[in-house]
């Protein structure tokens, strides 16, 4: 709005508007479900703002609280959850739903049965593929979802899993209206589920426009503190360069994602906020343990001490971002903060490929990353970096690549040799870091892509995942890093930072450690 | 010219066939697969995998699935995309306004701007305003149009606060889409009665800037071909017969020089359609302007092959259409042509 249009509205406008909270995202969500969608784009515009769980992470934290559910208790057996639903809470009366009763049992059976049950009516509507909710297991995990009363639901596992509260707290675990399901059943309009949500979250949807902007309306029936904005406005602007602008000029009021480049000025500014928090990530070269050198560990010791992981950091993530020594982000509690890392020695290093029986080093290859994630903003220029290094020891290095999926099923077969990959937490607990990423099953589901399975360590991340006393896991989590530290299955390289700009005026907002924007708290002064 | 005319549609039915033959093997020959990116990170079940290859039609062998393909292209179907699920056409076609609106008022403001400025470098020959006008538009034409649209958000929208710096119209504004032309939509009766003229100038102010970054090529390329044509027809006898009678400079040129110039113009303003679309992929991206090029940029990314065979095909089909009649017309204007 500028000098045609300020003044035309000051001529021409009939009505005093008020001014929405605008925040300039980075993308089109592809549905407002996240049952059905994974990226942090869509989860924002749902998860975030119409949805919510029974239980949530509190705000700026990985805490577990209660949510939609105010209580829940775990059988001493750790296999049966038992949830108390929250009384008194409304879906949202949208313009094609008005609901006749409140949140009930039926609608968390609904919620979880769409994804579980593979006979439910409403499974194979959007293709059918939940990826969250088969990648985190909970369709083998969970045995039976049962309605005990109208405001108690019981889940049994197959098995005690610690991690299971913090999956319950997961975007995809949003929990849907049936009634509202029930009536789009009857009009044989089952899509518009994705499309066009019912929640019980701070912010009501009210229209979306393609590529452009998606308008939200506080909840005025919301069950909890209300939302401080009363319009909500999501202004798609892919360009980061172009949302740094709109901040500037005062069309955004928070923007996702500056550009590194942008940051020094931005903090200059003094109109600007810039906040920024750990991320729940991890970016690492892992090298297959069971093909030859690497079944070696003084070789992997030795590519240890040959990388220089500061000048990574320095030159590829601008500084924004801290050297790894543990395959978990800081954030995460159970992080080891006494593990010693590997330091930089290039003659340590040749020192150890000399005891392996590699004097004059070896040919290899480094399968550079082929896109541009936080945990690695360039795979290819650390790849130079990285075949800089340790050209210096003797490794001739070859780097490959492929395009993103052929890349990730090849690394699932375990075709590479050196892979950079990493990682970013979903749930904030150290087992979906340690298990996925470390753990012996995931050398056959292919997610542990050092294919390295130490028994030792194996056993305590499980033991760590049956017990729910956190000191407990703590301790098991503590040794488990010690050992991968020993055994060197990866050289950890960062952890990336997040960032998000502000206008001055904006209030109330804080850092997700999980990486969504969360806006209930959020005001304008 | 009957028999001209048919001539040049029939020659449509190869061109179509070969930029469907182009658009349907060329992304497939690109690597990626679909089914694996729809599937997400976390990979999926090999059952999984194979049921979603079925449903999309990947399975069949390559020339079916290119059979298929042309057979529901000719019915008008041109499949669903992978990512919304919705039909390609009716993606299509919520897009379509917003660049076509855009690439209006951005070849207006090339030809109003073009053709003067071509005119007056042809009179003023080797002038000071000639080199530079020329320098100029050899700029204009090279220039990077990502660069330029950046260019000009600093200027305009940062330093100088005239224009928004992207987007289709101020948040403030909530206009139902009712052509998806925000120029006529914001116009419409209701709106103006509950927002007065506001909205229609919102819409208006946030045209500017990707209107000139858009126009900046196609403007560049008509004023260096009205000069070259002008000099030419200048040159002519009959001109010179024109100035011998007495005539005014401005009736000479307007009357007798540019009419017969303006007969390549015609033909170049029809062939910048071409360029405008193109454009309209990166100028849409910067200026988070909702229309196909953005569109078209997340499908190649996605590996949407039925959004981007359409699309390739919706494209092609309107700048072949748009050729053919600039043909006619130029057949119209120009007889010898028509043999």
């Amino acid at each position: 709005m500028k000098l045609f249009a300020v003044i035309a509205s000051m001529l021409f406008s009939t009505q005093v508007l008020a001014k929405p909270f605008v925040y300039c995202s980075e993308g089109s969500p592809t549905a407002f479900n996240p049952q059905v969608t994974t990226d942090g784009t869509s989860n924002n515009a749902s998860a975030h703002t119409i949805y919510e769980r029974l239980v949530d992470f509190k705000y700026g934290t990985t805490k577990i609280v209660p949510k939609l559910a105010k209580s829940w208790k775990v059988s001493k057996d750790r296999k049966t959850y038992t949830f108390t639903l929250r009384k008194g809470v409304k879906f949202h009366t949208t313009k094609y739903f008005t609901p006749t009763r409140e949140l009930n049992a039926d609608d968390v059976l609904f919620s979880f049965n769409r994804q579980w049950d593979k006979k439910h009516p409403y499974h194979k509507v959007s293709g059918g593929h939940y990826e969250y909710f088969t990648g985190m297991d909970m369709n083998n995990l969970i045995t039976k979802i049962e309605k005990v009363g109208p405001y108690t639901v019981k889940i049994v596992l197959a098995s005690p899993e610690a991690p299971f509260i913090a999956n319950m707290a997961m975007s995809f675990m949003s929990i849907l209206s049936k009634e509202y399901a029930d009536q789009l059943t009857k009009k044989g309009e089952m899509e518009k589920i994705d499309n066009f949500p019912v929640g019980t979250g701070p912010f009501v949807y009210k229209k979306y426009k393609k590529d452009t902007i998606i308008r939200f309306t506080r909840n005025e029936s919301y069950w909890g503190p209300k939302a401080k904005v009363d319009k909500l406005v999501f202004s798609i602007t892919p360009d980061p360069s172009v949302r740094y602008q709109k901040l500037k000029t005062n069309e955004c009021h928070l923007i996702i994602e500056p550009s590194p480049a942008d940051l020094t000025a931005m903090k200059a500014n003094s109109n600007l906020v810039v906040m920024q928090g750990a991320g729940l990530n991890v970016g690492y070269l892992a090298m297959n343990t069971q093909k030859k050198p690497f079944d070696n560990i003084n070789v992997r010791r030795a590519i240890n001490h040959a990388l220089n992981k500061k000048s990574y950091v320095d030159a590829i993530y601008l500084g924004n971002a801290m050297v790894a020594k543990n395959p978990l982000p800081p954030t995460i509690w159970s992080y080891n903060k006494k593990v010693k890392d590997y330091a930089y020695n290039v003659k340590k290093a040749k020192s150890l490929l000399k005891k392996a029986g590699y004097p004059n080093g070896f040919e290899t290859e480094i399968w550079t990353l082929p896109v541009t994630r936080p945990y690695n903003p360039n795979g290819k220029k650390m790849g130079e970096m990285m075949q800089a290094d340790l050209a210096k020891i003797g490794i001739k290095v070859k780097l490959v690549t492929y395009d993103w999926p052929t890349y990730l099923k090849k690394a699932r077969e375990g075709s590479h040799q050196l892979i950079q990959l990493g990682w970013t937490g979903d749930n904030g607990d150290p087992d979906n870091f340690l298990n996925v990423l470390l753990g012996c099953t995931g050398v056959k589901s292919g997610s542990n892509v050092a294919r390295w399975c130490n028994k030792k360590f194996n056993d305590l991340i499980t033991k760590a995942k049956l017990t729910t006393v956190k000191k407990s896991r703590v301790a098991l989590y503590e040794k488990a890093q010690k050992i991968f530290k020993k055994d060197a299955p990866w050289a950890p390289i960062a952890h990336s930072i997040i960032f998000r700009a502000m206008s001055k005026n904006v209030k109330g907002y804080k850092i997700d450690p999980l990486g969504g924007d969360i806006f209930r708290t959020v005001e304008l002064r | 010219m009957l028999k001209f005319m048919a001539k040049r549609i029939l020659d449509l039915i190869p061109t179509l066939f070969g930029i469907s033959l182009l658009s349907f093997f060329i992304i497939r020959m690109i690597p990626g697969d679909p089914v694996l990116l729809l599937l997400g990170e976390r990979g999926a079940d090999p059952a999984v995998y194979e049921e979603m290859k079925k449903s999309m039609g990947l399975d069949l062998p390559i020339i079916e699935q290119y059979w298929v393909f042309l057979k529901d292209a000719f019915q008008g179907d041109l499949g669903e995309s992978i990512i919304s699920k919705r039909t390609v056409v009716s993606e299509f076609f919520d897009r379509f306004p917003a660049t076509f609106e855009l690439g209006i008022v951005a070849l207006i403001f090339a030809v109003i701007c073009g053709i003067p400025l071509g005119i007056v470098a042809a009179v003023k020959r080797n002038s000071f305003f000639d080199y530079f006008l020329m320098g100029g538009s050899l700029a204009g034409y090279s220039m990077p149009i990502f660069w330029w649209g950046l260019v000009l958000i600093l200027i305009f929208s940062v330093q100088m606060g005239l224009t928004p710096v992207a987007g289709r119209m101020s948040v403030m504004f909530d206009v139902d889409t009712v052509t998806g032309f925000m120029l006529i939509d914001t116009l419409m009766p209701e709106i103006i009665k509950d927002e007065g003229f506001a909205p229609f100038f919102s819409a208006l102010s946030h045209l500017i800037l990707p209107a000139i970054a858009m126009g900046t090529i196609p403007l560049a390329s008509i004023a260096r071909m009205t000069r070259s044509s002008m000099l030419e027809v200048l040159s002519e006898d009959y001109i010179r017969t024109a100035k011998a009678k007495g005539l005014s400079v401005g009736r000479v040129i307007a009357v007798h020089a540019l009419r017969n110039a303006l007969i390549p113009i015609v033909t170049i303003i029809g062939l910048m359609f071409g360029s405008i679309i193109t454009g309209a992929i990166l100028t849409e991206t910067i200026f988070s302007w909702p229309g196909v090029g953005k569109w078209f940029v997340a499908s190649v990314n996605a590996r949407d092959y039925p959004v981007i065979q359409g699309a390739v095909l919706f494209i092609a089909t309107m700048v072949v259409i748009i050729n053919m009649f600039v043909d006619l017309i130029y057949a119209f204007i120009n007889p010898k042509m028509r043999s």
